[in-house]
């Protein structure tokens, strides 16, 4: 009978040890390896495009991101388009939805362009622009930094002589690369039924 | 390989030992084709078209302008920046334009070239040529390549004076010329090296000065024999060792041949610098022996046509800028004679080669061949079948890929994985798109999905920058916002400071000259009204006659009334003062208050008290704080000494003659008055004194009411003492003395009454005014209220008694008394029930608070 009891309460002590011992080690990794910030948020925020243009009526991408992660719906990004929904979709392992029309829709990439003849100089736009992609002064012409502009097209609203345009950019030969190669439908019943034979 | 006859064994057995690259096909070569005639020179073409970017780089800036006549060789435009080439005139003419044309590029997009109408007469500007090139340091050297404009002319086009710069970090191991030139069809090397050698060793020579490599390879496919023989006879006597290495698809690939060569492999994403290796093309050593030789720049080349479109294949010498159909029409080309097909023209070897979109795209620096084929020998590919995983392309794939995963995560647009599979890797030589069954365009899969990955790291990058961007501005914005709000409140506080100012300068006159008004009567100094207030009043009260108590009244009055139009200036103006008005206000409204109890009461003493007796009154009271405390005892005295007078009077009264009591009656109510009117005085005065140590110090408090309480108690004593006495010559007097003296008997109880009273008051003032100092009074209180009310009781019924043997005619008058004296009672009860209540109600709220 005793022994049982010797037993029973070694390894309740045993337990109560260990127990201890990784309480302890947890106790410790939760302070010294405590994670600053919420991490989701970065990650939704490196996916979002950046274009600062409040469609998603979030004032810029990390409020939006702030947003989604605190379970706003993922479909608000025009400019990203379906691409950063299925993106955001397969981080937060969630269905992708399609783009919400309300917000806006997918649109080519475009830059602002200010006609310089007509700029007054109001520097309204410069005020306008979320990433201080304008350059300008008081009654002094403005003009866009092509490279840096968003196409936000937040600036197009506040110019009081309509002298800005959104213009889709164009694809340089830098930019450039091979297509994809289209699928050669070999098999009769295999082809689509609008498909205009093979092209290869 | 008619010519000169080499035992191709005995030529690899002579080499150093090459090693192996992975994979690699065996494609047919079908270089015969144009390798069997000369290099001629091409005929010059009515327009050049030169296009601004035929390098890898930033396009180069043009420095003439439409209309100028140019010279052959003279600049057309520099390079901008390091990694980028200069661009100069094949041939004297004129600028014709400057405008897009379609250019060499797989997309078969346009790009901006300069238009040159060549004159014809070839007329060379002025070359720097340069006799002892050996002597030529490196920079010279280098600036001189740099100004030919001189691009790798393997395929790729890189600025060569940038691989002229030795790797900073690594010294150069191995200085390898790729001679290999795998590519089926192409023969251009091959032609050049057997035709001048000398040049391209020459080339190699000047390069190997500059960059001082452990050894100097050349790798050349057994294919050439007549090649090889060639840069053996021209690298005789020189260190430059000339390898070997069998035939195989892709060995003149960069990496394929450092890896044959040396057997070492570049790391992936590292170029051949990081290893110690530079590899050169053998077009490109020509072009540099001839541009530090004789200055030349860079203007034309040697491209191969061939294909069996072509009439007459061959390699020609062909000014840069010349268009490709027009050239390939003068050796005998004949576009497809199928109706609506469009004609092919593929610019590179069929391997890597690209279809042009348009025929009339010039030649540039790196177009190494036009290939022309018929249906036949280079049939479009069948269409794609799908992948049966035999991994025929892993086997082939020189880069040691998967060529299969890779397909699939191209075709799933699985841009990561395919990165995380080394899709950088690949050379695209198209090794596994050859050995595909299924003849699937794996090739054009990875190209896509390359372009793919880069589109979208440029994207990633650029939103890194916005990103950034929105941060710093936001950043700023809240910056600026916060020193915004920090010098609207330094403002802010500035302007306050100036309101308390103005405030301060216009109320001290108008305080100044209340001071004034009242410093006729006041000696003390009155700056601050609300410790001033209460003083004043505690010097002035005794000392002031009643029409003085009334002129202070009008005057608090007046000042309250100026404070009140202060207080309405403050409200409307400066708001922040308005509680320190509405404080003084309080005090000036209640010194005004008091002043007029004072005067009403005062003013009521007087109609009831005699002027003699208004005389003596005036004259007791002291004129100081101090002096009032001491006052006290001092009134009591007076008022013993007036009652012990008429206490005195009364006994006179009671042994009196009849016709003296008349005399002595008058005698006796004029002394019972004047005690009325000494109590009234110590009564004021302790009233006074009370209200003195209400807003005096608290110490002096706790003392003060404690003394003045049992100095109404004792004259309450003394007052019930003198009723009694006065009771008890009531007894015995005389019928004609009774009404008199039950007069006097009834004012003696009515001053009983009125010092009660007091007691009472100046017992509820403690207590409301002084909590803490009610703790130990309501004890004494309440046993002195005790005493009183047994005494009145006891008094009551010596009343009943004297009314009870008391004669018919003073029935009535005792009756009265008794009456009165038991309201009396009543109230004495009334008040010590009321003194013990607030005394629990005290001790209660005490012990709460401990």
């Amino acid at each position: 009978m005793s022994l049982v009891i010797t037993l029973i309460s070694t390894a309740i002590l045993a337990l109560l040890g260990l127990a201890i011992a990784f309480g302890g080690i947890l106790g410790f990794a939760a302070i010294r390896f405590k994670v600053e910030g919420n991490p989701i948020v970065d990650e939704i925020d490196s996916i979002l495009p950046q274009t600062q243009c409040g469609q998603c009526g979030h004032p810029g991408c990390r409020p939006y991101a702030e947003g989604i992660a605190a379970g706003e719906d993922i479909n608000k990004c025009p400019p990203g388009g379906e691409a950063t929904i299925q993106a955001l979709a397969d981080l937060l392992d969630v269905d992708a939805p399609s783009l919400d029309a309300e917000h806006g829709e997918e649109k080519p990439k475009q830059v602002a362009i200010i006609r310089e003849a007509e700029c007054i100089g109001c520097t309204k736009c410069i005020q306008a622009c979320p990433i201080d992609a304008i350059l300008g002064a008081a009654k002094h012409m403005h003009t866009v930094i092509e490279s840096e502009c968003t196409g936000c097209d937040l600036c197009v609203e506040p110019c009081p002589v309509d002298c800005i345009d959104m213009v889709p950019v164009e694809n340089g030969l830098s930019s450039w690369y091979w297509t994809a190669p289209k699928d050669a439908h070999i098999i009769a019943t295999d082809k689509p039924p609008h498909s205009e034979g093979t092209s290869a | 390989m008619s010519a000169i006859s080499i035992d191709k064994s005995k030529l690899i057995a002579s080499t150093r030992e090459v090693f192996d690259f992975h994979g690699g096909i065996h494609p047919d070569e079908m270089k015969s084709l144009s390798n069997q005639t000369p290099i001629t020179t091409a005929p010059l073409a009515p327009q050049l078209i030169l296009p601004l970017q035929q390098h890898i780089g930033k396009a180069s800036k043009v420095i003439v302008e439409v209309g100028q006549q140019v010279l052959k060789g003279q600049k057309l435009a520099n390079a901008d920046g390091f990694i980028s080439a200069a661009l100069h005139a094949p041939t004297s003419g004129t600028i014709e334009d400057i405008r897009e044309h379609a250019i060499a590029h797989p997309s078969g997009e346009s790009d901006l070239c300069i238009f040159l109408i060549p004159d014809g007469k070839e007329q060379w500007c002025s070359l720097q040529a340069c006799e002892d090139y050996q002597q030529l340091s490196a920079s010279e050297i280098q600036h001189k390549v740099s100004e030919a404009g001189i691009a790798g002319m393997g395929g790729a086009g890189f600025p060569t004076v940038v691989k002229l710069h030795p790797p900073k970090q690594a010294k150069v191991d191995t200085y390898i010329l790729n001679a290999a030139e795998c590519e089926p069809y192409i023969t251009s090397d091959d032609r050049l090296l057997r035709e001048r050698a000398d040049q391209v060793i020459a080339g190699m020579q000047i390069v190997a000065s500059i960059l001082k490599p452990e050894n100097c390879l050349i790798g050349i496919e057994d294919n050439k024999p007549e090649a090889i023989a060639a840069l053996r006879l021209a690298t005789k006597d020189t260190l430059i060792q000339v390898c070997v290495v069998p035939t195989k698809y892709p060995s003149g690939g960069e990496k394929q041949l450092i890896k044959l060569l040396t057997n070492k492999e570049v790391p992936s994403g590292k170029i051949p610098a990081d290893i110690g290796v530079v590899c050169q093309n053998v077009g490109t050593m020509a072009a540099i022996f001839k541009a530090v030789r004789f200055g030349e720049p860079l203007i034309s080349r040697i491209t191969t046509l061939t294909g069996q479109q072509i009439k007459q294949p061959g390699n020609v010498e062909v000014l840069f800028g010349t268009p490709i159909n027009w050239l390939i029409e003068q050796y005998g080309y004949q576009a497809s004679s199928k109706r609506g097909q469009k004609e092919r023209l593929i610019m590179g070897g069929p391997m890597m080669g690209f279809t042009l979109e348009h025929p009339d795209t010039p030649i540039v620096k790196t177009t190494n061949c036009i290939l022309a084929p018929n249906e036949t020998e280079l049939p479009l590919p069948p269409p794609a079948q799908a992948c049966i995983r035999c991994g025929l392309c892993a086997d082939a794939c020189p880069a040691e890929l998967l060529p299969q995963q890779l397909y699939w995560f191209s075709r799933a647009q699985e841009l990561e994985k395919a990165e995380h599979h080394n899709l950088f890797d690949c050379i695209e030589c198209g090794a596994c798109s050859f050995v595909c069954p299924s003849a699937i365009p794996l090739v054009q899969y990875y190209r896509h999905t390359k372009g793919e990955i880069k589109k979208l790291n440029a994207e990633h990058q650029k939103s890194d920058q916005a990103r950034e961007r929105f941060e710093a501005r936001q950043t700023r914005l809240d910056r600026d916002q916060a020193e915004k709000d920090a010098k609207r409140k330094a403002r802010a506080e500035v302007a306050a400071k100036a309101q308390a100012a103005k405030k301060a300068a216009t109320s001290a006159p108008r305080q100044e000259k209340v001071n004034t008004d009242l410093a006729d009567k006041k000696t003390a100094n009155i700056k601050e009204t609300k410790t001033d207030a209460p003083q004043t009043i505690k010097a002035e009260d005794p000392t002031l006659e009643l029409a003085d108590l009334k002129e202070t009244w009008d005057k608090a009055q007046a000042k309250l009334d100026k404070m009140y139009d202060a207080l309405d200036d403050a409200k409307i103006n400066h708001p922040e003062n308005i509680s320190k008005l509405t404080r003084a206000v309080e005090k000036n409204q209640m010194r005004v208050n008091q002043a007029k109890l004072l005067w009403t009461k005062t003013n009521n003493q007087k109609s009831t008290v005699d002027d003699s007796k208004a005389e003596r009154v005036t004259l007791e009271p002291a004129t100081t704080e101090i002096e009032s405390k001491v006052d006290i005892p001092a009134l009591e005295l007076a008022l013993d000494k007036a009652t012990s007078k008429l206490s005195k009077l009364q006994n006179a009264l009671d042994n009196a003659q009849p016709e003296q009591v008349e005399k002595l009656t008058r005698a006796v109510d004029k002394n019972k008055l004047r005690v009325n009117a000494a109590d009234t005085e110590l009564q004021q005065a302790l009233a006074a004194q009370k209200s003195t140590n209400e807003s005096a110090l608290v110490d002096t408090v706790e003392a003060e009411p404690k003394v003045d309480i049992s100095a109404l108690e004792l004259a309450i004593d003394k007052a019930v003492s003198k009723l009694s006495k006065l009771q008890n010559a009531l007894d015995n007097a005389q019928p004609e003395q009774v009404e008199k003296l039950t007069r006097a008997v009834d004012k003696n109880k009515l001053r009983v009454e009125a010092a009660k009273a007091e007691l009472q008051q100046a017992l509820s003032k403690q207590v409301t005014v002084e909590p803490e100092t009610t703790e130990t009074e309501p004890e004494v209180d309440i046993p002195a209220l005790e005493l009183a009310l047994d005494k009145a009781i006891s008094k009551l019924s010596k009343l009943q008694n004297a009314l009870d043997s008391a004669q018919p005619e003073q029935v009535e008058k005792l009756t009265r008394a008794v009456d009165k004296n038991k309201l009396r009672v009543e109230a004495a009860e009334t008040a010590l029930n009321q003194a013990s209540a607030s005394n629990n109600a005290t001790t209660t709220k005490h012990n709460g608070e401990l």
